[in-house]
């Protein structure tokens, strides 16, 4: 243990910054419902009215979790923020955790360390104070910003508790994943699947089997009843079985060698096959994980949203700020509420076309694209292809999520036709992602070390989305979203000048960008 | 026929740091040619920009009589590079990563490949993420050497190789030559460019201080005498070019510049050589006079 305080500080030198934006985008998730709430209902009836759709709404109940006192702020901020809360705090720990183990273990820094005067386990437990740390802030400003816009503190006290405990089991998760596999990447996609497995668990259950909601972690933290009867006990649940996690994976910890993980890492092939030799089948190698991920992410959320059916009009009441918050485009209250959720699985969809568009900045960063670029392929055609499998990637993701919505609601709603006209409906937003993308590409040609403000881009769309109309922004500041120019389909119908002209933008971007990368010079280590 | 590789008055900046400052360098086809110098001293850049990676800032360089800017993808389906640190994607094996490269470059010689690959005795179909530093440079030079091309650019290739290792990379750089093969060859393993290289470029600070053959460098420089006599030496005093003169009864000990050495022996023979040796430099004292020239600079002693 010799040295852990010394990493320690190092760890929060080097993260420090990154923790602020995790935990103070944390505590935005749970203060910006208490606020977005605070201005919805003119009246406390209109509330009650608009609180007792929202809790016989079985889809809304599996997406945020037991419907309880949803009459009052309190009770909405529990309902709304918790799920995702767990989700970012899981996350934020996540990427913590393997980033400090694992990934360090291969990339051999780790060895450099632990061969200098510091404990075995000392880059463990470190990392794993890093972790507490960083979900104490988290809860810390969670509970901080409640307790400012005036809510219960005993209850904001107990949701940020939870939300740094909930966080913390991920944690020792991330750890355990850390343990088993020889690849970060393997040990993120462990841990993630624990993270959507816990938040799919507590949906089943509190929608009809409410022993399934206590097997998972979310379901103990939300079991809590923050501003509606608060307990304190599942908290000590979520705190037993961290400690629990953390002890197995320092105990695996101790008895593997450095650099392996429990699970042997298996050969391959000798021979590369005639398809991964060329520029697109290695393109597609490294990639397809990420696009068969994402596209049946957005096909299950799709899926999620569609099968609320066309029963979403009882849920949204008749308040005309409710209305304004999730229906766009005026005429059909389910079409209009549809159109927002098709925004919506726009925006997620931008995660995997910026991330994509981003690939050949880690190519070129890990000293790859040198050697690739020193055969006979050219930079033009090495882009040329990296775009290729961006866009048609973006399409399948965007289509895909059409394609569950539609699905969903046929199934829901048996209406077939109408399913389709959602599908449709979906596909026009692959001109906004792939602006959104392309902005990514002119940052990567312009210098790589830029290319991460693309997430900036994603960031302010959201914002116009989620907060445009309630907090009256500017019309020429909403222009700025790409998506605020897209005819809002299924509501409205389809126009193609706004269509064209953004996929023609989305072009221009990304070609700038090509010719640009052409001329500059490769950064080398 | 042009040179293989022309360059003259290369300068690369980064931003306003000068890491190439006037640079010459030609390298005659079927030669294998050394590039020596310390850390930092621009071999990487020199060899970035001949792979059309970084944008030359002034002067000029022919590779393979074409742009190697504009005309990159097309000069590099005849020409092979192995760099001194090799990354492989972590979920490829090393096999298909020599394959890959081998079919990006044009062709692979079969036969070749798996002679390679038993030479080297490298197991094809690991992770890339499972190879030692030494691995992975393997599955870079088997990649290279591999390849049908006509020259191969060298980035302290055999770091991380073990003795066999770098024994059998030298016998397969010889094959190369012998087959008509044209090679830059930066490294730092003096005993390998010794064997190797027909002809070196020492550079400094972004600029080739010292080139030509290793016979034509030692003639620059100092060779060291010893000798035992029956007489006292009397008048190597007065000689040009000698320095650091030693004499113990009737031993001496010195170093001359080695055209000078002829001059000296007369002084010697006159007073009757016992035993004589005559020591050449090695390439690491040509190598350390450049280093000690650093030193000088900097205001440390000179050695």
């Amino acid at each position: 243990m010799i040295g852990t305080g010394l990493l320690l500080r190092h760890y929060l030198r080097r993260d420090r910054w990154m923790l602020l934006a995790w935990s103070v985008g944390i505590a935005m998730l749970y203060v910006s419902q208490a606020v977005s709430v605070e201005g919805l209902y003119a009246t406390q009836g209109e509330f009650d009215t608009a609180a007792a759709a929202m809790q016989s709404n079985a889809a809304f109940v599996a997406m945020a979790g037991p419907a309880r006192a949803l009459n009052t702020v309190g009770g909405q901020v529990a309902w709304q923020a918790t799920a995702f809360g767990a989700i970012t705090a899981g996350l934020m720990s996540m990427f913590l955790v393997v980033r400090h183990t694992r990934a360090e273990e291969e990339s051999g820094r780790d060895e450099m360390l632990r061969a200098a005067a510091i404990g075995r386990r000392a880059t463990t437990v470190a990392t794993m104070m890093l972790a507490l740390i960083a979900n104490l802030m988290a809860g810390a400003l969670v509970t901080l910003s409640l307790v400012a816009v005036s809510l219960a503190t005993q209850d904001s006290v107990a949701l940020g508790l939870g939300v740094a405990a909930v966080g913390m089991v991920f944690a020792s998760a991330a750890l355990l994943a850390a343990q088993l596999t020889s690849s970060p990447r393997a040990a993120y996609g462990i841990t993630g699947a624990v993270i959507g497995a816990s938040y799919v668990l507590r949906a089943i259950g509190d929608v009809g089997w409410p022993v399934l909601s206590w097997l998972s972690p979310i379901g103990w933290y939300q079991s809590i009843h923050a501003f509606s009867g608060l307990r304190w006990w599942p908290l000590v649940l979520l705190i037993l079985a961290a400690a629990g996690v953390s002890t197995a994976a320092l105990w695996t910890f101790g008895r593997r060698d450095h650099g392996a993980g429990v699970f042997a890492a298996r050969p391959g092939p000798a021979r590369a096959s005639g398809f991964l030799s060329t520029p697109l089948g290695l393109a597609w190698r490294l990639q397809r994980g990420g696009v068969v991920g994402w596209t049946v992410g957005l096909f299950l959320t799709g899926l999620a949203y569609g099968s609320l059916g066309s029963g979403v009009g009882d849920l949204l009441g008749d308040s005309a700020t409710t209305e304004e918050m999730f229906v766009r485009g005026g005429a059909d209250l389910v079409k209009g509420f549809y159109a927002t959720a098709i925004l919506m699985l726009a925006l997620l969809s931008c995660g995997y076309a910026i991330s994509s568009a981003m690939r050949p900045r880690h190519e070129e960063a890990s000293g790859l694209l040198e050697v690739l670029l020193a055969t006979g392929l050219s930079r033009t055609r090495w882009l040329a292809v990296q775009v290729l499998l961006t866009v048609s990637g973006t399409c399948l993701v965007v289509v895909s999520s059409g394609l569950g919505l539609g699905m969903g609601y046929t199934l829901a709603a048996d209406d077939p036709t109408t399913g389709a006209t959602y599908l449709l409906a979906t596909v026009p937003y692959v001109a906004p992602v792939l602006v959104l993308s392309a902005i990514a590409r002119l940052l990567y040609g312009l210098a790589p070390r830029l290319t991460s403000l693309a997430w900036a881009g994603l960031v302010f769309a959201f914002v116009v989305m989620l907060f445009g109309g309630v907090f009256r922004m500017p019309q020429w500041l909403q222009d700025l979203s790409p998506f605020h120019h897209l005819a809002a389909t299924p509501a409205e119908d389809f126009r193609w000048q706004p269509f064209g002209a953004l996929a023609l933008l989305a072009a221009m971007t990304s070609a700038v960008g090509q010719v640009l990368f052409r001329r500059r010079d490769l950064e080398v280590r | 026929m042009s040179d293989p590789i022309e360059i003259h008055g290369l300068v690369k900046s980064f931003g306003n740091f000068r890491a190439l400052d006037g640079l010459d360098l030609s390298v005659a086809s079927g030669e294998v040619h050394g590039f020596l110098g310390p850390n930092g001293s621009g071999k990487s850049t020199t060899i970035r920009v001949l792979l059309g990676l970084l944008r030359s800032s002034g002067g000029t360089v022919r590779l393979l009589g074409g742009d190697p800017w504009a005309d990159a993808a097309t000069l590099h389906r005849r020409l092979a590079y192995v760099p001194g640190d090799v990354t492989l994607w972590p979920n490829l094996t090393g096999g298909e990563v020599i394959d890959l490269l081998g079919r990006l470059r044009g062709g692979l010689d079969e036969g070749r490949r798996a002679t390679l690959i038993e030479r080297f005795e490298l197991d094809p179909s690991k992770k890339g993420r499972t190879y030692s530093k030494g691995n992975r440079q393997k599955v870079a030079l088997i990649a290279a050497l591999a390849s049908d091309v006509e020259l191969l650019l060298l980035d302290e290739p055999t770091s991380g190789l073990d003795p066999l290792m770098e024994a059998v990379f030298q016998q397969c750089v010889e094959d190369f030559r012998a087959d008509g093969g044209t090679v830059l060859l930066s490294s730092h393993i003096l005993a390998e460019v010794e064997r190797l290289c027909d002809r070196v470029s020492i550079i400094r600070t972004g600029r080739v201080v010292e080139s030509g053959t290793l016979s034509g460098l030692r003639h620059l420089t100092r060779t060291t005498v010893r000798a035992e006599t029956r007489r006292r030496v009397e008048g190597l005093d007065d000689l040009a070019g000698l320095h650091d003169l030693l004499v113990d009864g009737h031993r001496v000990a010195f170093e001359v510049d080695t055209p000078e050495i002829g001059a000296a022996l007369a002084v010697l023979q006159q007073a009757g050589i016992s035993t004589l040796s005559a020591t050449p430099p090695t390439l690491e004292e040509l190598f350390l006079r450049h280093y000690g020239d650093d030193l000088a600079e900097a205001g440390e002693p000179r050695r």
